[in-house]
This record gives structure tokens, sequence and C-alpha cells, in this order.
């Protein structure tokens, strides 16, 4: 049903690969709405509130991001995505003390009419944030609350740019396993 | 934060690249390996007859099954790092160190003059066997869970049993050679059971450490 949409997401993961970081911003895009449509379902099912998709969208995004290179680049991308999301949907509603019963379609099939557009805000990411260790969290303060680029990071905080691409790294990998061990 | 924010963060995190699991498997275990080794030369090391033991066919065979075990195991938990990986047909990889396992105890059965079944059955190390398997694979077990870690595997109790049963694979390798007891139907029981042991161990970590 969106086989053409995603063999457009393995061509631009392959070229995000290769250094290309416009395809990799578009391809985050590209799946971002899909994502929130199977966690909203999830949520659905397991008679959850919907609008709290957000932190799960948030948190595959993240995952997403820390393990793309376990993706295979001969294989196609989406079922690697929908696996990681899935792992996710149940590790959010495990966490909401739900029985549950993920579908394996909550994120293969969109079905029309699903709304697409970020509802409630998520706050887990920005929780985190703050339990960092003092140099990730102001780099990831500049870089992703006040939009600032590597270059600009590094002249405010007097780092090297090697040490700020360092430290966002960690970062991320820190709230990643802090949203894990929630 | 808002997921237009998460998703540019993202973006600009997207130079810096991890390095493949395997890769990172190989390095756990390179530096692992000698801790092992330092712990079997300092309370067991090789058996005194090695020369001579290296010309009983049964003797070798035990290296062939605990390599085909470790080097199956390795690619079986590889494989389950990824994702959307099941375990499905790759389990038939552990049918190599079976197999070979097996035609070994029917050599064994056709030769003239061979001892009494219960004899090479219990032989006489079958407690130290087992318990320096399990011992000796230890670091190698950590080594390879912390390997892992940078996999994404949807059954993470299932990656950590292989990652045990990879370690026990190697582990066998060296204690095979101080092991005096060349009979495959010893290696098919107690080697056995000591992998089962060590599996056990890396299902039970890997439930807990390899959740990503």
């Amino acid at each position: 049903m969106r086989g053409r949409e995603e063999d457009e997401w393995t061509g631009l993961m392959l070229a995000a690969n290769a250094g290309d970081n416009p395809a990799y911003h578009r391809l985050l895009k590209a799946v971002t709405p899909v994502l929130r449509a199977g966690a909203r379902r999830g949520l659905a099912r397991a008679g959850q509130p919907v609008d709290q998709s957000e932190d799960i969208v948030q948190d595959i995004l993240l995952a997403v991001h820390l393990k793309r290179h376990t993706w295979d680049p001969k294989a196609p991308f989406a079922p690697w995505l929908f696996a990681i999301a899935r792992n996710k949907l149940i590790d959010a509603l495990r966490r909401r003390g739900r029985r549950i019963f993920v579908n394996i379609d909550d994120f293969s099939e969109t079905l029309p009419g699903d709304p697409v557009e970020e509802t409630v805000p998520a706050g887990e990411v920005t929780a985190h944030l703050s339990t960092l260790p003092p140099r990730q969290r102001d780099v990831l303060q500049s870089i992703a609350v006040d939009n600032a680029s590597i270059k600009e990071t590094a002249a405010k905080l007097s780092m090297t740019e090697g040490a700020v691409r360092v430290a966002l790294h960690r970062g991320l990998s820190g709230l990643a396993s802090k949203l894990r061990s929630e | 934060m808002d997921t237009e924010n998460l998703i540019r963060t993202l973006t600009a995190d997207n130079p810096t690249h991890e390095r493949p699991v395997g890769q990172s498997l190989l390095i756990g275990l390179v530096f692992a390996a000698p801790v092992s080794v330092v712990m079997f030369m300092m309370e067991l090391g090789m058996r005194k007859d090695v020369m001579t033991a290296m010309r009983n066919p049964f003797f070798d065979l035990k290296f062939v099954v605990t390599i085909a075990l470790a080097v199956s195991a390795i690619a079986v938990s590889l494989h389950l790092s990824r994702p959307e990986a099941s375990l499905g047909r790759w389990a038939w990889l552990l049918a190599i160190p079976v197999g070979l396992l097996g035609i070994g105890m029917m050599g064994e059965m056709t030769m003239p003059n061979r001892t009494p079944m219960m004899t090479r059955l219990i032989g006489n190390n079958s407690r130290v066997c087992v318990l320096a398997i399990s011992l000796l694979s230890l670091p190698l077990l950590a080594a390879a869970l912390l390997a892992l870690r940078r996999g994404a595997p949807s059954h993470p109790a299932l990656a950590g049993a292989f990652a045990g049963a990879l370690s026990a694979g190697l582990a066998a390798t060296l204690y095979a050679s101080h092991c005096t007891d060349d009979s495959p139907l010893f290696v098919a029981t107690w080697y056995t059971l000591a992998v089962v042991v060590v599996a056990g161990i890396g299902a039970l970590a890997g439930a807990r450490v390899l959740k990503f």
C-alpha cells in the first residue's frame, strides 16, 4: 500500500549513511507521521489516551538514530524501522502497566484519516535532559532547544567542534538509556 | 522538546557512526580471550600427552565440534542483533556442531576394542569439565554481552543465550586441550551440559542488558 514511499525511505537512508544530512532529515520527517499514527493506534488498543503518543514517537526516533548501524543496507528500510517501533511501543505500554498485544500492523498500515499532527507535546525527553552531565546537557540545550549549529555551539561553549560532536552523541545515548530505565 | 527539534538534533549527529556490531564483538572477544587463557594456564594447563593425543582423531574432533559451535553461535547472535530478525531457520546452524558430534559417536561405535559405554560416558573429569568450561566462558560472555548491547535485538534473552553458547564454545575449545576424556559420548554429555548452563546464564543476563 505504501510501497513506493517505503522504497524512497531505503534510498534516503542509504544517502544518509553516506553522509547526506538533508536526506537524513527528510527521512526522519517522512517516517514521523507514520510512527505517530502507529503509536496512537497502539495506545488506543491498550485503552490509553492517544494524546500521549508523542513521547513514544520521540523514543522511537531516538532508537532509530542510535541503532541505525544495525540496519542492513542490502535490506529494505521499512521492516527494520517497524521492528524498532514495535519494540518501543511495547515498552511504552508495558511501562504504563498494561498487558499488551501489539498488532504487528500497527505501524505498517496507515489507515486513511489518521491524524498526523503532533498533539500534546512530548515531555519525557525534556525531563531527562536536565539529568545529563553538564557538558552534554549544555550542548543538547544549545542544539536542540536554542536551535544553534554545531559550529555556533562550539564557539558559545568554548569547545572544539569535535568535542561538541562527542558530547552531542553521548548526550543522545544518555537520553535513550534514561528513557529505557524509566 | 518538540519532535521537529529532536529531528534536527538527530540530523546534526548523523556524521557520528557507531561501528558494526560484528566488529565490536570481535574486539570484545580479542580482549577477553587472554583472560580466559590465563585462567586456563594457571589452573589447568594442557594435558601432558598432548603431542600423542593429537594423533587420536577423537581428540581432534573435540576441537572441530567446539569451534563449529562457537562460529555458528557467533553467526546467530549477530543475526539476532538486528531488530527485525527472529531465530527461524538460523537455528539450523547449530546442526553443524551437533551433526559433527553425531558422526563422531557413530564412528566410535564401529571401533573394535572400545571401552564400555558407561566408562566412556562418565570419564575421569566430568565435574571439572562442566565447572571449568562454565568458569572459563564467563570473561568471554561478559565481553560478548557488552558488544551485543550495541545491537538492537527484539529477542534479548535469546540473543543472550547465543552469546552464552558462543562463549562456552570458545571456552570448551580451551578446555578440550586439558581434558583426557576424548570419547564423543563424553563430549556430547558433559560439554553439552556446560554449554546449556552458560547459555542459561546468557539468557538471564541478556533479558536484562540487551534490551534496547
